[in-house]
């Protein structure tokens, strides 16, 4: 009978570290928007579904390597990760003296963290769902022709190093997101669906209908850019590639 | 006894919750593992009984690229993907069921009227000049960017169709995610533009008997010639 109870309190336990380890989510109403590249300029429709807050940890990424060793710095393949995956941390299993646990993982490849959420029973964003949660500013959900919503994406392309920063340093978005501009790149599960050729510049949107006519001058422009470069850094990145300014954060379908 | 099997049964759905889930519609092959992970991570391709607490090893779905410890295929070897695959002729594999051959691939669906018709003639092509005692020990492999569509029968039919029939001609069937992480492992890009076309990347690649990449030819009806030569050259190695 001790031993059943012993067992019983060992799974609430258990239970209790679990729910402590899934990082918070909240709900994103889906909707339909145009984004910067697409079918044709056609609308998006997106579902409803579940993201992370907050990007992925230094402290998150650490304890999954602990728990998936093929993921660890020596023993990961370089199929999955080049040769820059994890190089600051002191060990496998340390990180370096200068990163803080709160901090968001970067240098890690597309298929490190497609795995790290299909372990934490989640996936990685498409761009679309990306770029849907990401065009809303504090109060808006499309804030994407406001001159101060493109001017604090292309200021932070100007900062260095913010990869240092903690997690939640940035605005909480409309959705209550944090950190989708101005902390670090993000990967998406389709980054490979960018193709930024002949083919795509006809992609490029500068439909007019997009643009409420109280936005301001030259937004259009502001836009473009800051979008563009990363639809540039999807079209340009390979899935092996690990960036210091790239990390990720998961999704889960509603 | 019935307090025990409670125990096993609130275990057994813990290690669920905890293993890695399959959160795509991919096919898993199933391994089994100790509930109680007295061996710690190690797995098992059969049910049977945990060597050091003697409960029953349990089933934990397997995620796409979940590495296969074996030291014979290199780090830089795409038999490291575990993704499972449908051919043509209706059976299940695994890219690592292709070692021992020469195999060169490419990604294309078969309702595709623009670009596909000419790399399947680029394959066509590449494959009519390989020397014929060569032709045993290399697959022609095609993929499949449009998984919903091109099932087997339909792949089937578009081997006949192309007069790709033959045996050194496979065609395959992935899962949604498994195709996208197969095209990372190529390079190749693609993205779906309406309900039934797609644009991508016109990419050919070889690989060793090993599973490791050894020649890109990206474009429409470019010179094959390197290619040929770059078959050829890693056919006669593998001998």
């Amino acid at each position: 009978m001790k031993t059943i109870l012993r067992l019983i309190i060992g799974v609430f336990l258990f239970f209790a570290i679990q729910a402590n380890c899934q990082s918070q989510m909240v709900l994103i109403e889906g909707g339909t928007y145009i984004p910067l590249y697409g079918r044709d300029s056609l609308p998006v429709t997106i579902n409803d579904f579940e993201m992370d807050v907050y990007p992925v940890t230094n402290e998150e990424y650490l304890q999954f390597v602990k728990k998936y060793p093929k993921w660890q710095r020596s023993n990961v393949k370089s199929l999955f990760a080049d040769g820059n995956y994890l190089y600051a941390w002191k060990a496998d299993t340390i990180l370096a003296d200068n990163q803080a646990l709160k901090a968001p993982i970067t240098n890690v490849s597309w298929f490190a963290a497609n795995d790290y959420c299909e372990c934490q029973g989640k996936r990685l964003p498409t761009v679309d769902e990306w770029e849907f949660v990401a065009m809303a500013n504090e109060d808006l959900a499309d804030a994407r022709t406001l001159e101060t919503y493109n001017e604090f994406i292309l200021s932070w392309y100007e900062k260095p190093k913010t990869f240092n920063n903690e997690i939640g340093s940035t605005f909480k978005n409309y959705w209550g997101v944090y950190d989708l501009h101005g902390l670090v790149w993000e990967w998406t599960s389709d980054f490979n669906s960018v193709l930024i050729t002949g083919e795509s510049r006809k992609d490029v949107d500068t439909d007019s209908d997009l643009f409420c006519g109280s936005a301001a001058i030259g937004a259009t422009d502001l836009m473009n850019y800051a979008a563009f470069m990363r639809y540039a850094i999807r079209g340009s990145s390979k899935a092996k590639y690990t960036m210091r300014n790239l990390g990720f954060r998961c999704v889960k379908d509603k | 006894m019935k307090n025990l099997k409670y125990i096993t049964l609130i275990l057994v759905l813990i290690i669920g919750v905890v293993s890695c889930k399959d959160t795509s519609n991919k096919k898993a092959e199933v391994t089994y593992q100790c509930p109680m992970k007295c061996e710690g991570e190690k797995t098992y391709s059969e049910p049977g009984t945990c060597s050091v607490c003697k409960m029953d090893l349990q089933p934990i779905s397997e995620q796409t690229s979940k590495i296969i410890a074996t030291d014979e295929i290199s780090d830089e070897s795409i038999f490291n993907l575990t993704s499972t695959w449908n051919t043509e002729e209706g059976t299940t594999i695994q890219l690592k069921e292709l070692k021992g051959k020469t195999l060169v691939m490419v990604m294309i669906y078969t309702s595709c009227k623009a670009a596909c018709p000419r790399l399947v003639a680029d394959m066509r092509n590449i494959e009519k000049e390989i020397p014929k005692n060569l032709l045993n020990d290399i697959d022609f492999v095609l993929i499949s960017i449009d998984p919903e569509t091109d099932t087997p029968e339909v792949l089937k039919a578009f081997a006949i169709e192309n007069f790709m029939d033959d045996e050194q001609w496979t065609f395959l069937q992935g899962s949604v995610a498994g195709v996208r992480e197969f095209a990372n492992v190529l390079a190749v890009k693609y993205k779906q533009i309406s309900p039934i076309d797609f644009s991508h990347s016109n990419i050919i690649s070889v690989f060793n008997a090993e599973g490791e990449l050894v020649h890109q030819q990206e474009g429409l009806e470019v010179d094959n010639k390197e290619t040929i030569a770059k078959i050829i050259e890693t056919t006669e190695k593998n001998e």
